[in-house]
């Protein structure tokens, strides 16, 4: 036998207890939603997972309703001390059924149960956790003293880090004290389900989280809603444009983090074999489905060919297969559009000139699927180094001077990321003081910590996820709103009511 | 087995470095190297440490494991019945489970080598047949500080008890002040030590001891310099020093092992020495053997682990995969 095909690893499903049918999460609890439901499907296998509820205008309407509502009466007058208190004890929740919601989001969305185990849930519970320490102490995020929430957040994510992108919307909205109606992709929306379990679990007062589920037209109706004053959205740069015009005019704070075609700049003196693993992680990790993918390779001239050698070999050894085998390295397709996007991309790369190399690895019959590829041969006109290819695909280029490198890299509607590999110090300051992306890695590809602001230049997107930035997008500075905020400080009867009631329970702190 | 060639591996060395080893040559050769980047490589390890390895897959790698492993010992207070007991364990690690493998060799320090030769008998031979060969330290182990001379003499006395493969320690301080050429010389040296009256030659371990070197450019600089002195193997430690062996430092080894084979197509051996213990950890080892420069290296010749208690911790999962149940410490024979 071979002992590098390895035996069947899958990790068990038995740790979820799915319901065959998902309602909308308004108002602290499940309800019908009033459109046609629709099914969520396995990309590995195309398989049923459930049936989901499908919110059309009127179901936004009480979503939104429902979340001023939390919003003046409970949540804008709480403490910031127990604000966090609820988001730690959502990160607790969070920590306690990483296993159930790494086996759901392996399921749903097709990514490795590696990665979902191993970077979204952990970054899941450590972005809940950073934003819960951030909510007591909002004087110092830069606004000035006592800066106030804007009101009720629509968030629309997108499918490629369900229940990541949840985290990195909801975290900071609910530490800044905005309320929140979410919609999750209509092909990812499980995760959000059992969130929004969580969210009961942690008691948290109704209609400060609602999860709305649905297509496009039902995210077009939710920032469209008159009732929010803050929209955040995270996906294709075409709705991102969509969105800026439906909010141009109103009064709603908007940010929005779109699409990328981020360089990864490796230069002669790279630490090779670290390289390679960084371009395999830059662009191979989650199938590619990732805005700030490195999915340029701008490789110096002089050791071209030995990196590609390096990286096809090690393109050999990657696993593509059932997303819930724990030695999976590459997973489904999320769905059969975006497969459909990436193979006609793919063709237009080689009817453009652009050489291309597909890895060796067994397609399984059903599920989408697309093996790792690379192009070679690539020029700055082609549309494959040009558009957002959004799956796993490489287009390697060359350069020869630093100049040439920062020049390429910068040579896109789009600004990111980037990456540089280069064992010169200085040579990694003066290269990223001149990249137009909004996040530049250093020998390393695809690393994230909610401490650090994450979000885009030109048609990636504007506003910063992360750190102090991101809580600033979810807050305005005192004006007549602080004022407003401090009077009511001082009609104490009603608040320390409504704080009461909404106060953690001694039951769930013990949970 | 036999070690490669002296004449062969230096002229190999002339060509690859592109002029004779000293100082210089080899200073700019070897910091011509790209550099390793210490958090990329951790990154690597500990994502090949989450293999999950199940079943048929796991029983093959336990046996493999087994068939893999030089049995230690090197206490001073070793004494001829010790190597003796020692030995017993290698041929019939497991009495009671018929079909157990051999271990790959018995390693010993050099004045024991002809007990080991005598309690082996018959069964000492190549363990790529599934005969046990007799491995011993030399050249001053662990320090390695003593004269040339008595390195040699350490070694081409381990050689003609019988030995068949030599562990020897590269001079440490010598390769930290720059002093490549030195480090090389010796190494070439006794590999010229290794040779027997007839021709042959016993393989050469060198052992880097990458505690003592700390950086993992240094160790790079250190696998390579070994490799074109003529080394058989590269180990990573005397298991005297602490950090010995991990997975990140054995990694960057066999990715030296693999650009050597890829340059001279000449295959070279590895051997993570000292601090592993455990049947996950070894089923980590095998897995980066085998995604790094391929499963063909998973031959005694080509990779070895130099431990003690791993072993009885493999044959615990062995009777655990056979029985459904977890024994315990005296279901299998201290050595």
């Amino acid at each position: 036998m071979s002992f590098l095909e390895y035996a069947p690893a899958p990790e068990s499903r038995s740790i979820l207890s799915l319901r065959d049918d998902y309602g909308l999460f308004i108002d602290g609890a499940f309800r019908a939603g009033r459109g046609t439901p629709f099914q969520t499907i396995s990309p590995a296998s195309e398989e049923r997972i459930a049936t989901i509820a499908n919110a059309n205008a009127d179901d936004v309407d009480d979503a939104v309703a429902a979340a001023r509502r939390a919003y003046e009466r409970t949540w804008s007058r709480m403490s910031g001390r127990d604000r966090g208190k609820y988001l730690f004890r959502i990160a607790r929740l969070v920590q306690e059924r990483a296993r159930e919601l790494a086996v759901a989001e392996s399921l749903d969305n097709g990514k490795p149960i590696k990665e979902s185990r191993d970077v979204d849930v952990p970054l899941v519970a450590a972005w809940f956790f950073y934003y819960a320490g951030w909510a007591d102490k909002l004087d110092h995020a830069g606004l000035g003293a006592n800066p106030r929430a804007l009101g009720v957040a629509a968030q629309v994510i997108p499918w490629n880090f369900p229940l990541l992108m949840l985290a990195w919307k909801i975290a900071p909205a609910l530490a800044a004290g905005n309320t929140v109606v979410l919609k999750p992709a209509e092909t990812t929306s499980l995760t959000a389900l059992l969130f929004a379990e969580i969210v009961q679990q942690a008691d948290l007062p109704p209609g400060v989280v609602n999860i709305i589920t649905g297509a496009g037209d039902t995210g077009a109706a939710l920032v469209g809603h008159e009732g929010v004053d803050k929209v955040a959205f995270t996906g294709s740069t075409a709705v991102g444009r969509q969105i800026a015009k439906t909010v141009a005019g109103t009064s709603k704070k908007l940010t929005l983090e779109l699409g990328g075609k981020a360089a990864n700049i490796v230069f002669d003196d790279a630490p090779i074999d670290q390289a390679v693993e960084g371009i395999v992680n830059g662009i191979f990790f989650n199938q590619g489905h990732v805005c700030c993918a490195g999915s340029r390779l701008l490789v110096q001239e002089s050791i071209h060919d030995e990196v590609v050698d390096r990286l096809k070999q090690r393109l050999s050894t990657l696993r593509l297969g059932d997303p819930l085998d724990k030695n999976t390295d590459i997973g489904a397709i999320n769905s059969r559009e975006q497969l459909d996007r990436i193979r006609e991309l793919s063709d237009v790369g080689v009817d453009e000139g652009a050489e291309r190399w597909t890895a060796p690895c067994e397609i399984p019959e059903n599920g989408f699927w697309y093996a790792p590829t690379i192009f070679t041969g690539v020029q700055t006109s082609h549309r494959i180094a040009r558009e957002e290819i959004f799956g796993p695909v490489l287009s390697v280029l060359t350069f020869r001077t630093p100049q040439e490198a920062i020049a390429k890299a910068n040579n896109t509607p789009y600004g990111l990321s980037a990456g540089i590999w280069t064992d010169k110090g200085s040579r990694i300051l003066a290269v990223a003081d001149q990249l137009r992306a909004g996040v530049v890695w250093a020998n390393t590809f695809n690393r994230f910590d909610p401490a650090s602001p994450f979000g885009g230049y030109k048609e990636s997107g504007y506003g910063r996820e992360g750190g102090r930035h991101g809580l600033g997008a979810y807050l305005a500075p005192a004006s007549v709103g602080g004022a407003q905020r401090r009077i009511e400080t001082t009609d104490a009867t009603p608040r320390v009511e409504s704080a009461r009631r909404a106060r953690p329970a001694k039951k769930g702190a013990a949970k | 087995m036999a070690g490669t060639s002296l004449v062969t591996a230096r002229e190999r060395a002339l060509a690859v470095l592109g002029g004779e080893p000293d100082d210089a040559t080899l200073r700019r050769y070897l910091h011509g190297i790209p550099g390793v980047d210490a958090v990329g490589l951790e990154q690597r390890a500990a994502g090949l440490g989450t293999r999950s390895i199940k079943t048929t897959s796991k029983a093959w790698a336990l046996d493999r494991i087994i068939s893999l492993i030089d049995l230690t010992t090197l206490e001073g207070a070793d004494t001829p019945g010790k190597v003796r007991s020692l030995v017993g364990k290698a041929l019939n690690p497991d009495p009671g489970v018929p079909g157990t493998p051999r271990v790959a060799a018995v390693c010993v320090y050099g004045d024991l080598v002809p007990v080991a030769v005598d309690a082996l008998g018959a069964a000492h031979g190549d363990p790529d047949d599934g005969a046990v060969a007799v491995a011993a330290v030399a050249t001053a182990f662990p320090s390695g500080r003593s004269s040339l001379e008595i390195k040699l003499a350490d070694t081409a006395e381990a050689v003609a008890a019988g030995a068949d493969e030599i562990d020897m320690v590269i001079d440490r301080g010598a390769f930290l002040a720059g002093r490549y050429g030195l480090v090389f010389d010796q190494i070439a040296a006794v590999k010229e030590a290794c040779r027997r009256a007839d021709g042959t030659s016993a393989s050469l371990k060198v052992i880097l001891e990458t505690g003592e070197l700390v950086t993992y450019d240094n160790v790079r600089r250190a696998s390579w310099l070994s490799i074109l002195a003529g080394g058989d193997f590269i180990k990573t430690s005397t298991g005297k020093v602490q950090p010995a062996a991990t997975l990140p430092v054995t990694l960057l080894m066999l990715e030296v092992v693999r650009d050597w084979h890829r340059l001279t197509g000449q295959r070279i051996g590895v051997k993570p020495a000292g601090g592993i213990r455990t049947s996950k950890d070894a089923i980590k080892y095998l897995v980066t053997v085998a995604e790094t420069v391929g499963e063909e290296w998973l031959q005694p010749h080509l990779f070895r682990f130099g431990a003690s208690s791993l072993l009885n911790d493999v044959l615990l999962q062995r009777q655990k995969a056979a029985s459904g149940h977890y024994s315990g410490a005296d279901y299998v024979t201290i050595d």
